[in-house]
């Protein structure tokens, strides 16, 4: 089946929904613009909280997806929304510094500043109110300053949150207010089309795209396509992608526009990522209310960031050093944890990239750099001070052996070494995933120029996290919308 | 057919060791919560691309004779404590693809036992996605 339209927009996640939001005035005008979303559209009762039956529904291979080593989860939604689904809906702009060190000529710090507060109002970002606030965090913050840490309150793009803390599982009452609940019912409400379950296999070079619409599975979540299932070819006068870092590098991969951009794929980072558990003597509400409120940010100087998490049983079990009677000791402590979640600030490196296997799937080559196990080490150990500062009897980290007690408090540095460090034996996961198609000058540096647009293809851009020259350093969602904000004013100037 | 699967003859038994080291209180399942357990890593083994589910096929046949050499046993003979040493030699080893190995597995053992609902609440796990309101119903506040 044959369709035609002026512009389509590839994934629906901060960027795509973005781009739809900013582009629906066009429809108006006569301009079609489609929105094609791999991931279901899941109805309001169907995010129940259950993990596993969340985990399945809404993230990419279950939230399963694996480095080429095998070594590091990575972790990105696919659904009506995109990640921005399953975040914690923390909302911070790019410092000043990061975006000075990328030097893309042609984008400013205060122009990003500027469209990030547009996106803050639009979703209600604001600090939760203290009433909400659950021991978990304000542990945090008590221990945190205790331990001489600067603790900063995120603002949260929350309306009416009821404290579930299912938050990554998507919010079972609709309180986050993601691409899925502000920007893309706007979009369609203007005449946008959003197409769910529609995966774009390939842009051809006559501004074709090879979709593949896929069934509902019998029994599984979600809306059935709004197309019938098969393959459908889409006639583009331009092409917005923004299917995620990992995806937009690989449908470009697969529209064979590696050759004309070497860069394409290059500069990967992803903020790795430790859960670090401490257990209280007494129980605390930390599976109920809000589950990041605050983060001790340290990515200048040190190279990681803090910030309070709390995840579900089996997330927290795999990410516990060890296995047998002290892994189940720590898990049967659940209501005693409070738990803090390290991100190591990464650079783009030559080794750390995004390519395709001979099937098209994408293949994300990534190695611990010695920077970033520094900064996984002094973050350990930061979380470890935090969490005895806040009062906990022993602390769970990579180590051996993995529980270290109270008594054992002064010999953090001595405990906690880049040894127990080694790939294979930690539990990494990633969630902001960043690079691939970095904006700069030329082919030689970059694959888009600062306004998304692919060097010598300007009918396709890029308006995703996969556009960031080198890691964030913090969470990355408000600058991705301000970001496909910039692509979206272009393409209204272009079309 | 899921290769490597806990629900055939030829691995169950060596999926039931390593579990039970893993986590301990799965020695404590019936046959109904075992079921639940087989379903869980063979729908996740599913998801699999078939080469992934020959490695760990692969990996599993080797975790169960490799302590052969050294206990003259299988690993689904050992006791407990043996069993546990030698997860923990691989867990540690110098080579990426054995411990790789073996995290796979752990994972998955992990996914299984604690993405029950059962197990969930057993660990004093009591998120509802009716939130601050669940929770002050439930303590009476």
């Amino acid at each position: 089946m044959e369709r035609d339209y002026d512009i389509v927009i590839v994934g629906s996640g901060a960027g795509g929904g973005t781009v739809a939001q900013e582009l629906a005035p066009l429809v108006e005008h006569g301009r079609r613009v489609v929105v094609l979303e791999k991931g279901p559209r899941l109805a309001d009762h169907e995010f129940t909280g259950v993990e596993l039956e969340m985990a399945q529904a809404l993230y990419e291979q279950g939230g399963g997806f694996l480095t080429h080593d095998g070594t590091m989860t990575l972790a990105f939604a696919s659904a009506y929304g995109g990640s921005t689904v399953v975040y914690t809906g923390t909302s911070l702009t790019a410092p000043e510094r990061v975006i000075r060190g990328w030097d893309v000529p042609g984008l400013e710090h205060a122009d990003l500043l500027r469209r990030s507060a547009k996106y803050a109002e639009q979703n209600n970002v604001h600090p939760l109110e203290q009433s909400l606030i659950n021991d978990n965090n304000h542990l945090f913050v008590t221990g945190g300053r205790k331990a001489g840490y600067a603790v900063e309150q995120f603002p949260v793009n929350v309306k009416g949150c009821r404290g579930s803390s299912l938050c990554n599982l998507g919010c079972p009452n609709q309180a986050k207010q993601g691409t899925n609940r502000v920007q893309l019912p706007r979009a369609e409400q203007a005449g946008v089309e959003v197409v769910t379950r529609a995966e774009v296999l390939r842009i051809r070079p006559d501004r074709t795209l090879d979709v593949r619409v896929t069934a509902k599975a019998p029994g599984g979540k979600g809306a059935p396509s709004e197309w019938p299932p098969g393959e459908h070819r889409v006639r583009a006068g331009l092409v917005v992608c923004a299917a995620g870092a990992i995806g937009t590098v690989a449908l470009l991969f697969r529209s064979d526009l590696v050759g004309r951009l070497p860069r394409l794929g290059r500069g990967f980072t992803c903020h790795p990522a430790l859960i670090l558990v401490g257990e209280h003597p007494q129980t605390i509400t930390n599976d109920v209310g809000h589950p990041k409120s605050y983060f001790v940010d340290r990515a200048a100087a040190e190279g990681f960031v803090l910030e309070t998490c709390m995840y579900f049983p089996f997330v927290t079990a795999k990410s516990l050093t060890g296995f047998g009677a002290s892994h189940s000791a720590i898990m049967r402590a659940f209501p005693r944890l409070q738990m803090i979640l390290l991100l190591a600030c990464d650079r783009a490196t030559r080794e750390n990239r995004i390519t395709v296997d001979g099937a098209g799937r994408p293949v994300v080559h990534y190695r611990l750099m010695p920077d970033t196990i520094d900064g996984l080490v002094r973050g350990t150990r930061a979380a470890a001070r935090i969490l005895f500062a806040a009062g906990a009897c022993r602390v769970h980290v990579p180590a051996e052996p993995p529980l270290i007690d109270a008594a054992e408090a002064g010999r953090i540095e001595q405990r906690i070494t880049a040894r127990h460090f080694r790939p294979g034996t930690l539990a990494l996961s990633a969630a902001h995933l960043m690079g691939g198609c970095a904006m700069g000058r030329s082919p030689t540096d970059s694959v888009t120029d600062a306004w998304g647009r692919v060097h010598g293809t300007p009918w396709i851009r890029v308006a995703d996290a996969s556009l960031f020259p080198d890691s964030l350093e913090i969470n990355p969602y408000l600058t991705i919308m301000a970001l496909a904000d910039r692509v979206a004013e272009a393409v209204r100037a272009d079309v | 057919m899921v290769a490597a699967s806990p629900a055939t003859e030829r691995f169950r038994p060596i999926w039931r060791a390593v579990a039970t080291s893993v986590v301990p209180e799965a020695a404590q399942l019936g046959a109904t919560e075992w079921a639940e357990v087989e379903a869980i890593v063979t729908g996740a083994l599913a998801a699999r691309p078939a080469r992934t589910q020959r490695q760990v096929a692969l990996f599993l046949t080797l975790l169960d004779w490799l302590p052969l050499v050294r206990y003259g046993r299988r690993l689904r003979a050992l006791d407990g404590a043996r069993r546990a040493r030698v997860l923990s030699l691989l867990q540690r080893a110098p080579s990426l693809l054995i411990r790789r190995g073996f995290w796979g597995v752990r994972t998955l053992v992990l996914l299984a036992y604690y993405g029950r609902p059962a197990a969930a609440a057993a660990i004093g796990y009591r998120a509802d996605p009716r939130g601050w309101d669940a929770r002050e119903r439930a303590d009476g506040a």
